[in-house]
């Protein structure tokens, strides 16, 4: 008998040794570091007469015609691939490996990554009061921006929506000069990325690092540096690859930039600059609040902070007119003296007292708060891993992220307007009790922005993709219900959200249905 | 005859920011051992505050979580295999809140351990006594506990590896003990399914550094009554730091460095019976809070051995 307890105490230990070194393999699998080698299954030869979004036409940049094949300079460009190709180190190999996976993707990815770096609100100052980021002094505390998810939104439509105009001006210019790619120009230089039949004079790769280095000197200009870095091993890897000759890589970098003056003109007079407001405007959220005999938003953080970018309402979409904003508007949220309030409120904090495991891992799936992309993030990136299944062309990939990303940002327009427009409390301040399950966000409580964005986004992506409808209206749900879950939304908030979402998910769609892409 | 001493337990709160998520029998770090078919268990409860935290290098305090506070219930147990072989066994409980702001703190079971302690040597040098001890232990969730939701959580979440030596000496009723471990930590899994922390990762598993401990006691030892004061340092071996205003991370670089006092009473009129409490605080730290911890417990031994059938047999083979 004490035999076999003292038997059992040490196999007990060794089992669980063994358990423990068999689970104690560190490396992590990443989905990114996977992803295949973009192989189209269509170039879309004929992109250059879709619509673009700012451009006047396709051909309003001229991109002058490429030299011949047969002329020293172009020959010198092919030795310059050869040179490389003779020797590829493992790092070249693995820049290669990496990019091939799509331009626009990889840029998507950076530009995720920037968002998460600069997502942190700013801490405060000794007086109490909070320092507001500079465009014009990136580097200091606080650094700008502080990418939060409206500005966020506003970063991926530009960025997207630039990308896709300065490809539809690419591939005008594709189709027009039909220059070979120089592994079909000469058969010793080798294809290490997907061999294909799009003309390569001006390199799409190029024209992408072209267009978002210049947009994103613009919406992150602390980061210069490092983007400038990777425009220039993106573009080398074209070169190295095989893909493209320099000179394709400089007319396309050039024309990249030259379409990214329009957008970067258009940004700096959308009024999204002025979307912090002033203490003045402020307080006249508070006081139009109290004057309608409503209970008006408080910042619920210590010390109080000003409510994140109440003019970003006033930001000018992409995809309607300012006045389709105000026709937008959701209806009034129920009156904050209401039984029907009182009956929301009970049902937050019945959520908050009784969390499941299955509904904290909704809340934190979708949480996407400080320190990540953003909820526009999660889906550019939800969005990202459904296109590398279908093998999208590069300016096919930029017209669904330019479509997906100005539903966003429209969305999120339409949402701070509400938010600011009925300037709700939040569940925690009409009941102090109601603890939450995830952070409480520093702006009003009607409609949620996480609903919003999220319908918006399903209802583009299940028109991109039709068989998948219903996975991205389940998702978005669950997205919305996440908010209530974690205590931070009443229902009418989640449901008002979804519903105004959807409408401008519409017109995203709309404007999809007759960019001449179908 | 070589030492043998009724064990004693006590929790050494651990880290994080709420700084009381890795419970630790102390006995897996003093000089003492459990009498062959003896088996004490207890139960400890400590509670654990702080109010101020280090974001990386940078102290700061937090109105939007106030104070945070950590209550651990946790049972633990040792059974003297033989008189230089001990098993021990250890599971916790432990709540988290806030003071201020909003963020509902958690609950729940956290993490059990077992370990092996030996003690292959036993000198006397002069007119002391030393000894040296190997413990091996492993712990790991006993419950699916959220990882990724601190201050809050309640663990980090990870299946740890421990691996100590320690080396005692005892003079009269004097004694000192140092001791370093080397912890391996397995990864852990959390609910999201990409994260930055000095870059973008795309997956839901963190890869968590390993860490080190270092812990000296010292102090009065006698079988009616053992105080002491004791030194603790927790290093993680790699992570991050929390960068200004953002939330902290399973996979921060949480290092600490405590001092702490202890005692221990065994009552006279209850054989078998013995009382512990004590205190500990932060000196200082990275990534973590400045915590204060108060503890209280009490255990009981009972004799399985025939011939060693009650409790004072027991005590009389302690010194």
């Amino acid at each position: 008998m004490k035999k076999n307890i003292h038997q059992s105490c040490i196999d007990a230990f060794f089992l669980l040794f063994a358990l423990f070194c068999v689970s104690c393999n560190k490396s992590i699998t990443e989905r990114n570091a996977a992803f295949p080698s973009l192989e189209p299954v269509k170039i879309d030869i004929n992109a250059g007469s879709w619509k673009p979004i700012l451009l006047t036409t396709a051909a309003e940049f001229a991109v002058a015609a490429p030299v011949a094949v047969t002329t020293p300079g172009y020959v010198a460009d092919l030795n310059e691939i050869k040179g490389f190709q003779r020797n590829l180190t493992e790092k070249q190999k693995e820049i290669i490996r990496y990019w091939s996976a799509g331009a626009v993707l990889r840029w998507n990815e950076i530009l995720r990554q920037l968002v998460a770096v600069h997502n942190l609100a700013p801490y405060q100052k000794e007086d109490g009061s909070y320092p507001i980021p500079s465009a014009a002094n990136p580097f200091a505390y606080p650094q700008f921006p502080f990418s939060n998810p409206p500005y966020a939104s506003r970063s991926y439509a530009y960025v997207s929506a630039a990308q896709y105009d300065a490809l539809v001006a690419a591939w005008y210019y594709k189709k027009l000069y039909n220059r070979a790619a120089p592994y079909r120009v000469d058969s010793t230089v080798k294809a290490l990325v997907p061999a294909s039949d799009l003309p390569s004079y001006p390199s799409e790769d190029a024209v992408v690092a072209g267009v978002t280095v210049e947009m994103l000197k613009l919406l992150f200009p602390g980061d210069i540096a490092f983007i400038q870095q990777k425009a220039e091993e993106h573009m080398l890897y074209r070169i190295m690859a095989g893909a493209n000759v320099r000179s394709e890589i400089e007319a396309g970098e050039a024309l990249g930039r030259q379409v990214a003056q329009k957008f970067t003109a258009r940004a700096r007079t959308d009024r999204a600059g002025q979307a912090v407001g002033t203490p003045a405007y402020w307080k006249s959220l508070e006081d139009s609040t109290i004057a309608k005999g409503e209970a008006c938003w408080i910042s619920l953080e210590t010390p109080k902070r000003p409510p994140m970018l109440p003019l970003f309402c006033k930001v000018k979409p992409f995809l309607f007119d300012s006045l389709t904003v105000i026709a937008l508007r959701p209806p009034p949220p129920p009156l904050t003296n209401s039984e029907k309030m009182k009956t929301e409120t009970a049902e937050v904090k019945w959520y908050s007292e009784h969390p499941s495991r299955e509904r904290i891992r909704t809340i934190h799936f979708w949480a996407d708060g400080t320190g990540t992309y953003t909820p526009p993030g999660h889906w550019n990136a939800i969005a990202a891993e459904e296109f590398i299944k279908e093998n999208f062309s590069e300016v096919r990939w930029a017209r669904n992220l330019a479509l997906l990303n100005m539903a966003m940002m429209d969305a999120g327009i339409v949402c701070w307007d509400a938010k600011f427009f009925y300037f709700n409390p939040r569940p925690s301040q009409t009941d102090p009790s109601i603890k939450t399950l995830t952070g409480l966000p520093n702006f009003p409580s009607y409609t949620s922005g996480h609903s919003t964005f999220s319908a918006a986004a399903s209802t583009l992506l299940g028109y991109v993709l039709p068989d998948r409808k219903d996975k991205f209206e389940k998702m978005a749900l669950e997205a919305s219900l996440s908010r209530l879950y974690g205590a931070i939304h009443y229902r009418s908030d989640c449901e008002a959200g979804l519903a105004s979402g959807k409408k401008v998910g519409e017109y995203a769609v709309q404007r999809g249905l007759t960019d001449g892409a179908d | 005859m070589q030492r043998l001493r009724q064990g004693r337990y006590r929790i050494v709160l651990g880290f994080l920011l709420s700084l009381s998520l890795y419970a630790q029998a102390q006995t897996e770090m003093d000089g003492i051992m459990m009498s062959k078919e003896n088996f004490c268990s207890g139960i400890v409860y400590s509670h654990n505050t702080w109010k101020e935290y280090w974001e990386g290098t940078f102290k700061r305090d937090n109105k939007n979580i106030g104070t945070v506070s950590t209550n651990m219930f946790a049972f633990m147990g040792n059974y003297g295999i033989t008189d230089k072989l001990n098993a021990l066994i250890g599971v916790a409980y432990v709540e988290t809140k806030a003071s201020a702001g909003t963020l509902k703190g958690m609950k729940g079971m956290q993490d059990m351990s077992l370990s092996l302690k030996w003690m292959p040597i036993d000198l006397k040098i002069a007119k002391g006594e030393l000894s040296f001890y190997g413990v091996a232990g492993v712990s790991l969730p006993v419950s699916d506990y959220v990882v990724d939701f601190l201050p809050m959580s309640i663990g980090l979440g990870t299946k740890n590896l421990t691996l100590r030596i320690i080396s005692d000496y005892q003079l009269g009723k004097f004694f000192a003990t140092g001791s370093g471990a080397y912890i391996l930590r397995s990864n852990v899994k959390i609910d999201r399914i990409s994260y930055y922390t000095t870059e973008m990762h795309y997956s839901n598993e963190v890869r968590m550094p390993d860490a080190m401990n270092l812990n000296f006691r010292a102090g009065y030892r006698s079988n009616a009554l053992i105080a002491e004061v004791t030194l603790d340092q927790w290093k993680t071996l790699g992570g991050f730091d929390i960068r200004k205003n953002d939330m902290p991370f399973p996979s921060n670089e949480m290092n600490a460095t405590k001092a702490g006092i202890g005692l221990k009473y065994t009552v006279n009129k209850a054989p078998g019976l013995s009382l512990i409490g004590g205190a500990t605080h932060t000196l200082s730290g990275r990534n973590v809070g400045q915590s204060t911890t108060l503890y209280g417990g009490a255990f009981y031994v009972i004799g399985f051995s025939k011939k060693n059938k009650n409790k004072s047999d027991n005590q009389k083979t302690n010194k």
